[in-house]
């Protein structure tokens, strides 16, 4: 479980979060949804400690993170698997190599042992023919799965995804949302994505977290979403024209 | 200004905590060296053949006196090429390749995030991605310099004879006369120090890149600018100490 406390961040006096708390739970997909520029990216940096925030805490299983000293700090972050918007995949390494390159530098597993571990994980994300691409060779779609296949590879507690979906087609984004469901339902991981893709909110949201010009204003499921009186709420989801039919 | 150096100084000292193993480096050590020193080879060679032609031809064009002997010629084609040329030209033509490429690879990474990467998975990431490329400069500048020494010579002495300008014994015997042996430690020294220069000053810009594609070219360009004001200021003070 993860729990954050009071999380503010501004940036040149500009406040980008104000006073965030939430908890996310073991084996939930958890999202954290609303308009560019609400702070959301801001803040999953601030749970990886990528962005120091001006206050507040973030807790992992109840441990502090980010007034911790470095080494505990890198005890957690070695349980964390990060999707990053892009894929984040190193450019000069196989694709193989990529998902390989956690198990190499955090593990003392023979090669034997990392080899199938990431054949493994290459297979359960549709990848395994994959291996010997380079990143500049794949799609959008097969980057994001690579970069799922990496975030994987160390079994992680916490599994974090920036935007899975964001410049993908809507049958990509489907099936990368899929996958992102039954690895945190087969894992058990606590996972936090970061999205403001409709068809994400409406088909893996268990548990939704809306930012709204920094601040958590609502916080439900799927269902209740759809429901919501919420002015600023309200706007976001059925900014989408086929909700906003649906409605009528 | 001094809030820059500042960071330039912290970011050095990172470069040595929580380090990986050595065989994590060692391997990314070689790459580096392949990538800094092989790479260059081939542009090393041609600027100091020619570099050192040219000197051989310029020289004799000066040198109007008649009570001057001809084997000065390549006398000073030695002690340019060796005091000079061979470290501070050619570390001024490797900032622009080394550094550029440095500052650009770093800046990539990190407007696409794979810096980000590294850092969360709990991975040093100024360490893991610089100091390799810092102790490669330093081990691959000077071997390129002393190649660039004998490459030039060489150069001098191909243009001089086959000119007419000095004869193959007088070329010789010109290389040979009054030689100091610890002019031969001074490219090195000198090259080392610019190819640590280099490296870091070209590292830190790349590594603190933000925004797109255009922040990059930037920041490879400024890269390249501030590494050849350093090697010029370095250049100054080295030959102040080492003369």
């Amino acid at each position: 479980m993860i729990e954050i406390k009071n999380i503010s961040k501004s940036f040149n006096g500009r406040k980008v979060l104000d006073d965030v708390s939430g908890v996310f739970r073991d084996g939930e997909t958890s999202l954290v949804i609303g308009a560019s520029g609400t702070g959301k990216s801001v803040l999953l940096k601030c749970m990886l400690d990528l962005v120091t925030p001006d206050t507040g805490e973030v807790l992992y299983d109840g441990r502090e993170f980010l007034h911790k000293s470095e080494k505990e700090r890198i005890d957690v972050r070695r349980e964390m698997g990060v999707l990053f918007q892009g894929g984040a995949l190193f450019d000069s390494q196989t694709v193989f190599q990529n998902v390989k390159f956690p198990l190499d530098m955090l593990t003392k597993e023979s090669e034997a042992e990392k080899r199938d571990r990431v054949e493994f994980c290459l297979k359960r994300v549709g990848l395994e023919a994959a291996g010997n691409r380079m990143p500049s060779e794949i799609s959008g779609g097969m980057k994001k799965r690579v970069g799922i296949a990496r975030a994987i590879v160390l079994n992680p507690k916490y599994l974090f995804c920036d935007e899975p979906n964001s410049g993908l087609d809507p049958l990509t984004s489907i099936r990368i949302d899929e996958l992102i469901q039954e690895i945190t339902q087969e894992y058990g991981t606590t996972t936090v994505v970061i999205t403001h893709d409709m068809n994400s909110v409406l088909s893996i949201g268990q548990n939704i977290k809306f930012l709204y010009e920094g601040k958590k204003i609502w916080e439900g499921d799927s269902k209740s979403i759809l429901e919501t009186d919420l002015k600023e709420l309200d706007e976001f989801v059925f900014s989408n024209h086929a909700l906003k039919q649906l409605r009528g | 200004m001094f809030r820059k150096f500042g960071k330039f100084l912290l970011f050095l000292y990172e470069l040595f905590t929580r380090r990986e193993s050595l065989k994590v480096y060692w391997k990314r050590f070689i790459d580096e060296c392949m990538m800094i020193g092989i790479d260059s080879l081939l542009i090393v060679c041609i600027v100091a053949f020619f570099i050192g032609a040219v000197t051989c031809v310029q020289i004799n064009a000066n040198l109007v006196s008649p009570i001057i002997p001809t084997y000065i010629v390549s006398n000073i084609v030695r002690d340019m090429m060796l005091l000079e040329l061979s470290s501070t030209f050619i570390c001024v033509i490797l900032a622009g390749k080394v550094g550029s490429n440095i500052a650009s690879e770093l800046g990539t990474m990190r407007i696409t995030e794979q810096v980000e990467a590294l850092e969360v998975m709990g991975i040093n990431a100024a360490s893991y991605l610089v100091l390799p490329k810092v102790l490669a400069a330093f081990v691959m500048f000077p071997v390129l310099s002393v190649l660039s020494g004998f490459i030039g010579i060489v150069g001098g002495y191909i243009a001089g004879t086959a000119t007419g300008i000095i004869t193959p014994e007088q070329y010789i015997y010109g290389i040979r006369f009054s030689f100091i042996p610890f002019n031969m430690v001074i490219p090195i020294i000198k090259s080392a120090v610019f190819g640590i220069l280099i490296a870091t000053i070209s590292a830190y810009k790349g590594f603190y890149t933000r925004g797109g594609a255009l922040e990059v070219g930037k920041v490879s360009t400024t890269a390249v600018t501030n590494s050849c004001i350093a090697i010029l200021i370095a250049d100054y003070l080295l030959a102040e100490l080492l003369t």
